[in-house]
């Protein structure tokens, strides 16, 4: 059997101290931490099990809300579909895209910074402002895309008010904005080595395979990095797609406005969305928002604690 | 002799190939940056429009309407919206930069009992969708302080820490040498003036790199001004504001456009200014400081 020394009082004395010193500048983030992450989402849990209108007492339903999310209410699998068809969709076009710009940027000599800025610039644009801009050029009337594509004589697909079209529409509207991922896949392929390349050019290597032999290896924590944040990102899915609904469908959202939510036909529905829906559009239904809402974290987390093992560089011990 | 001529062909044909690739990289570079630019083209050419013009659509302004630019200011609320987005984002940058900076610096450098789980809470913070709590945050603001209909559910919690930017802090805070720290303390500076003579200093540019990643935030948030803001129009933002243009105002598509334009400058505009500290805060979102 094993016995821990004693601590020596010196010693635990420091300790102590440290502890509250530490404690003093964690203050107020530890009250945010509480009122602001751990309450709410004990209260979330509870809920989802009581039926509440906001108004009356909740009363204890169990697990009723969970049957109906699952069962009954219409739009909880069109939005699962369409958050599956984005994780894998718009997360590998936004990767490879991401991995395919970073490497243009790296290998372009002159007026690279012009070039930097031109596909960096999208990025900052407010989503809002973007998905407005984007829902006007692919608006299928008169948007400047259908007309260039007509006067082609190419096809003039219905992009935001055509189903089949929305979601890829919306993809086009995620790799306009691939700064983020740019900027990061360019800052590692300057860290890559340049004699390993020399090395495999010695050994005969052509191009392609300098890329699959020493670019992707050393690339490759960097591609779960985008791979695991672009999926979070995709679980919380919300704003392009509302906005993308609202203006092609001319409707917006806000208390006492009606809109088409998933607008075309469910193929924007995403998983907040039914939260918005179910707890703040008419339907007052807290208990099976929150059914959502619990589901939501739960995927979150998962793909939270994969980045924090798969990636050292997040915890950073150092 | 016929080895010269053999090496200067090979040199020859080397060139041949660089201005090759240099052709190649170049021409995929201008195919790239004309998907890049030519929306932000479009959109201008539109909110320059004339009214008629904008209804039917084309390519090119058959007349210039600058006009258009201070038009869009006599929309009902487009002002108001100015101001709101100006104020969420400047108080919400100013309290998520004073409030986070001490919670990183403790994280980064102090020991204590605790500290991984400390950090493992910031980063689920960071990672939480900020949907999956609005419930009871809805219900607390609104039932317990009687704040919705403002925008100050979304700025009193910057008071308590921005768990991204604690996040980012950090990162940072780990490159300073703790011999700097350990030579302020031999100096008898205790850990507050350390913070505020020694690493505030240092660390500046992380600090520039929060506060505007931050601005954005405030600034691009639709989702907080629409559960707390959207039934008082006049606490809507530019962000919650500018959707409801084209389609409950029934404002032309030429005008949306000059908003949607103005609504981008701001952003745009200071990124020129601070390019530096935002690229340099982006790679440090990715991986290792």
């Amino acid at each position: 059997m094993k016995i821990k020394p004693p601590v020596p009082p010196a010693l635990r004395k420091r300790r102590r101290r440290d502890l509250r010193v530490a404690l003093a500048f964690l203050a107020p983030w530890l009250i945010g931490f509480a009122v602001f992450f751990l309450y709410p989402l004990l209260a979330t849990l509870y809920f989802s099990f009581m039926h509440y209108d906001g108004f009356n007492p909740p009363t204890f339903v169990g697990g009723r809300n969970w049957h109906y999310v699952f069962t009954v209410f219409p739009y909880f699998w069109p939005a699962v579909r369409n958050t599956l068809w984005l994780v894998i969709v718009m997360v590998a076009a936004r990767t490879v895209f991401g991995l395919g710009i970073g490497m243009l940027v790296t290998r372009i000599k002159s007026g690279a910074g012009l070039f930097r800025t031109a596909f960096y610039l999208p990025y900052l644009a407010p989503p809002v402002a973007a998905t407005i801009g984007f829902a006007f050029l692919l608006n299928p009337g008169t948007g400047p895309v259908n007309h260039i594509l007509g006067d082609l004589g190419l096809p003039q697909p219905g992009w935001f008010n055509d189903p089949r079209w929305s979601k890829p529409s919306l993809v086009l509207l995620g790799l306009w904005g691939i700064g983020d991922l740019m900027v990061i896949f360019m800052a590692s392929l300057l860290d890559v080595p340049t004699e390993q390349y020399e090395a495999a050019g010695l050994d005969g290597a052509g191009p392609f395979q300098k890329f699959r032999y020493v670019t992707l290896p050393n690339l490759r924590p960097i591609i779960v990095f985008a791979v695991v944040t672009g999926v979070i990102t995709m679980l919380q899915y919300y704003t392009p797609a509302i906005v993308a609904g609202q203006v092609a469908s001319g409707t917006i959202s806000g208390s006492g406005q009606t809109y088409l939510p998933g607008y075309p036909d469910n193929s924007t529905w995403t998983l907040p969305q039914l939260i918005y829906n179910l707890g703040f559009q008419s339907n007052d239904d807290l208990g099976s928002a929150s059914v959502v809402s619990i589901i939501l974290f739960v995927l979150a987390m998962a793909f939270t604690s994969l980045l924090m093992r798969r990636n050292s560089g997040l915890m950073g011990e150092d | 002799m016929s080895q010269t001529k053999g090496s200067s062909a090979a040199a020859g044909e080397a060139a041949r190939r660089r201005r090759l690739d240099w052709i190649a990289v170049h021409s995929v570079g201008i195919a790239a940056a004309l998907f890049f630019v030519l929306p932000f083209v479009f959109l201008f050419l539109t909110s320059v429009m004339s009214d008629s013009q904008a209804l039917s659509g084309g390519l090119w302004p058959n007349q210039w309407v600058w006009s258009n630019y201070v038009n869009i200011f006599h929309v009902p609320g487009f002002l108001t919206w100015w101001k709101n987005s100006l104020e969420y984002a400047v108080l919400g940058t100013v309290f998520t930069v004073l409030s986070s900076v001490p919670v990183a610096y403790a994280l980064a450098k102090f020991r204590f009992p605790g500290r991984r789980l400390a950090l493992m809470a910031v980063i689920s913070m960071m990672m939480l969708p900020p949907q999956v709590v609005i419930i009871p945050m809805y219900l607390f603001w609104t039932n317990q302080l009687g704040l919705t209909g403002t925008l100050w559910p979304l700025i009193i919690p910057m008071i308590f820490g921005d768990a991204y930017s604690i996040f980012l802090l950090r990162q940072f805070l780990l490159t300073v040498p703790t011999e700097y720290l350990d030579a302020a303390k031999v100096d008898g500076c205790g850990e507050v003036r350390t913070l505020l003579k020694v690493v505030v200093p240092m660390v500046r540019p992380a600090i520039a790199a929060v506060a505007l990643f931050q601005f954005f935030y405030c600034w691009n948030d639709f989702f907080g001004p629409q559960i707390y803001a959207a039934s008082n129009p006049s606490s809507w933002t530019l962000s919650y504001g500018l959707q409801t243009l084209h389609s409950a105002h029934h404002t032309n598509w030429n005008l949306t456009m000059a908003a949607t334009l103005l609504v981008m400058a701001p952003v745009i505009i200071i990124f020129f200014f601070a390019q530096r500290a935002f690229i340099e805060g982006v790679t440090l979102t990715g991986v290792k400081g």
